[in-house]
């Protein structure tokens, strides 16, 4: 695992992708400090935190994307395969690395609230709860990064892809209030997502009763409860978008609280998505 | 060393690899043989651990690649079809990498890098960005990063491709070179280039094992039968005569020329076909006829190459070695 990440962090230092990364967020991060802190004199550096998340949208998948598809493309993950390390090995060395080259911005700006300290009141409490909200969010984002980066071997795919994922679930929370909440609305969305399910469990694993086994019992077992107890149903559809979001749960430290379910929240999403990106990286082994 | 048994792998249905087994012992380079398509790349990269299989096992050393994969991975080195190298790095931060991963750490890390930078000849570019070196320079870097960790095994998939001649006969010394200190097994589907170099032979088309022994025992054992071809004054009807007298013949094709000559194709199963030459010379001394030119034609290992890989649907067992029981080869022709 050292041996990947210490290959990889000098893969980022040797070319423009970590200074290209730190360079955006700093812009950004600069951007919303001049409005919010300078500009309309505002002493909270939470603001700035999230109003600077929409930036992920972009940053992420110029991050992400090469990871594991350009290990693909080179064939350079039979070297991998064939080395003497597993598989969850290379994928937290890629991550770790990801991840150190994230936080080398973050340490800048982590100088900023001290900074305007010197001239006034800042609740240091709140902006570093949010920095670091902001840092395992970020974390998040970089994880589901990889996975798409393991789908593909083209990496303008994977930043296509990654890009519309991040930006769906940016929007998710205004776009779950104009989505129906009928009771229908959500078993019908329930069951196009046990289809998607069955879909990509079939792509994963080459597998069609599996997958049709899982598509069908999820869809019999959203038909029964929707039977049965209809008014669960209702209004459930948004619920899941406004859970599911990343970007929602940035805004509880932002207003203050240090809310740990949503740690939790962002460390299971990291877990998850390396999880998925090692199964991904041994399907290839299987196909 | 490396113990392969009944490996099988499909690829959704396609067979790319059908119950193939066979054992490798220490210390001699074994060749790789096939024609493009026959399921050596696939078979290496089971091997190496690179891909599942559908069925079957291998040991490495007596560890399983599917079981124990570290273990059985230390003991190899494997340069695939493609060397997997990363552009940007320069050799010598690749072969850091690669040393590394193999578990190398400090002090041990440089004299391993530094002694196969200089094994494989790479000391002059070793600063270079993979990029920009040439393609029999990149090969020898790949070679480079199997040597790493001094594994028990080499194995090199298809190693002198796409390289111009020189570079061939430099990759082909360097394998002979490494042949002496490690197991090495490399594939191709250039026959000449594997009966140069190889101790041993393994043969497989259309994803069966069909041979597997020393470049002489394939000849010997699996040759096309030896042909004689004679030309003489006999007449068909007196040469017939004269050949009947002789053991081993297989079959007789004659061609009368218009000025009297009749040429011979004599087939023949006799394990010596100088032997068999000799009897036919005799018999030709106790008639009145003459020969006039005699030439004998020995199957060689193209042929045999040629044959194996249009019959693969025959089933082949393979000769282990000559002291070995399974020597018969029995084939079936479907």
């Amino acid at each position: 695992m050292i041996a990947v990440l210490k290959h990889e962090l000098r893969t980022y230092f040797n070319s423009l992708t970590a200074y290209v990364f730190g360079a955006f967020l700093l812009v950004f991060v600069g951007i919303g400090a001049m409005l919010y802190n300078l500009q309309a004199a505002v002493s909270n550096f939470e603001f700035v935190l999230s109003f600077s998340s929409l930036v992920f949208v972009v940053i992420v998948p110029i991050l992400t994307m090469r990871v594991l598809a350009e290990e693909r493309k080179q064939r350079t993950d039979q070297l991998l395969y064939s080395l003497p390390i597993s598989t969850t090995d290379v994928v937290l060395g890629k991550y770790i690395a990801l991840l150190l080259v994230y936080m080398v911005p973050l340490c800048i700006i982590a100088v900023y609230p001290l900074i305007f300290a010197q001239y006034g009141d800042v609740y240091l409490l709140t902006s570093y709860g949010s920095l670091f909200a902001f840092l395992i969010m970020g974390g998040a984002l970089i994880a589901l990064g990889v996975f798409i980066s393991s789908l593909t071997e083209n990496q303008a795919f994977a930043a296509g892809i990654g890009i519309a994922v991040i930006l769906f679930n940016y929007f998710s929370i205004s776009l779950a209030e104009y989505v129906s909440s009928t009771a229908l609305g959500s078993a019908i969305a329930l069951i196009v997502l046990s289809l998607i399910i069955g879909w990509v469990i079939r792509h994963l694993t080459k597998n069609n009763l599996l997958a049709y086994g899982v598509s069908f019992v999820l869809i019999v077992g959203t038909l029964a409860t929707f039977l049965i107890d209809e008014a669960k149903f209702e209004g459930l559809l948004p619920n899941i978008m406004k859970k599911l979001s990343l970007f929602d749960r940035l805004d509880i430290f932002v207003n203050g609280v240090f809310d740990m379910t949503a740690v939790v929240f962002y460390l299971s999403a990291i877990v998850f998505f390396l999880f998925l990106s090692v199964q991904s990286l041994e399907k290839r082994r299987y196909n | 060393m490396i113990k392969v048994e009944h490996l099988t792998k499909y690829y959704g249905d396609h067979l790319a690899v059908d119950d193939v087994s066979f054992e490798i012992s220490k210390g001699h380079v074994y060749g790789f043989l096939g024609p493009n398509g026959a399921g050596k790349s696939t078979t290496m990269n089971i091997i190496t651990g690179c891909l599942s299989a559908t069925d079957g096992r291998v040991l490495i050393g007596g560890h399983d690649i599917f079981e124990e994969p570290d273990a059985a991975k230390r003991l190899i080195g494997y340069l695939p079809e493609h060397p997997p190298l990363y552009m940007n790095d320069s050799p010598l931060e690749y072969l850091r990498f690669v040393g590394e991963a193999k578990g190398l750490r400090g002090p041990e890390l440089s004299a391993r890098v530094s002694e196969v930078v200089e094994k494989t000849g790479i000391y002059n570019v070793r600063n270079r960005r993979i990029a920009t070196l040439s393609k029999g320079y990149k090969q020898r870097v790949g070679i480079a990063q199997a040597l790493l960790g001094s594994p028990k095994v080499i194995i090199l998939d298809e190693p002198t491709v796409g390289l111009d001649p020189i570079q061939i006969i430099e990759i082909r010394d360097l394998i002979r070179e490494l042949g002496k200190t490690h197991t090495v097994i490399f594939s191709s589907h250039i026959l000449s280039e594997v009966q140069a170099i190889c101790d041993q032979i393994i043969m497989i088309a259309k994803g069966k094992l069909v041979a597997f022994g020393t470049p002489e025992e394939l000849q010997q054992k699996l040759l096309t039968p030896n042909e004689i071809i004679l030309t003489t004054n006999a007449k068909d009807k007196d040469l017939q005569d004269i050949v009947s007298k002789v053991d081993y013949i297989a079959d007789i094709t004659t061609r009368t020329t218009d000025s009297n000559f009749t040429t011979a194709h004599i087939k023949s199963n006799h394990e010596d076909i100088y032997e068999l030459s000799s009897s036919i010379f005799r018999a030709f001394t106790h008639s009145d006829k003459v020969i006039y030119e005699m030439s004998l034609k020995k199957g060689n290992l193209e042929d045999v190459f040629i044959e194996l890989s249009e019959n693969a649907d025959a089933v082949v067992t393979p000769i282990e070695s000559a002291n070995d029981d399974s020597i018969e080869s029995e084939v079936k022709s479907e």
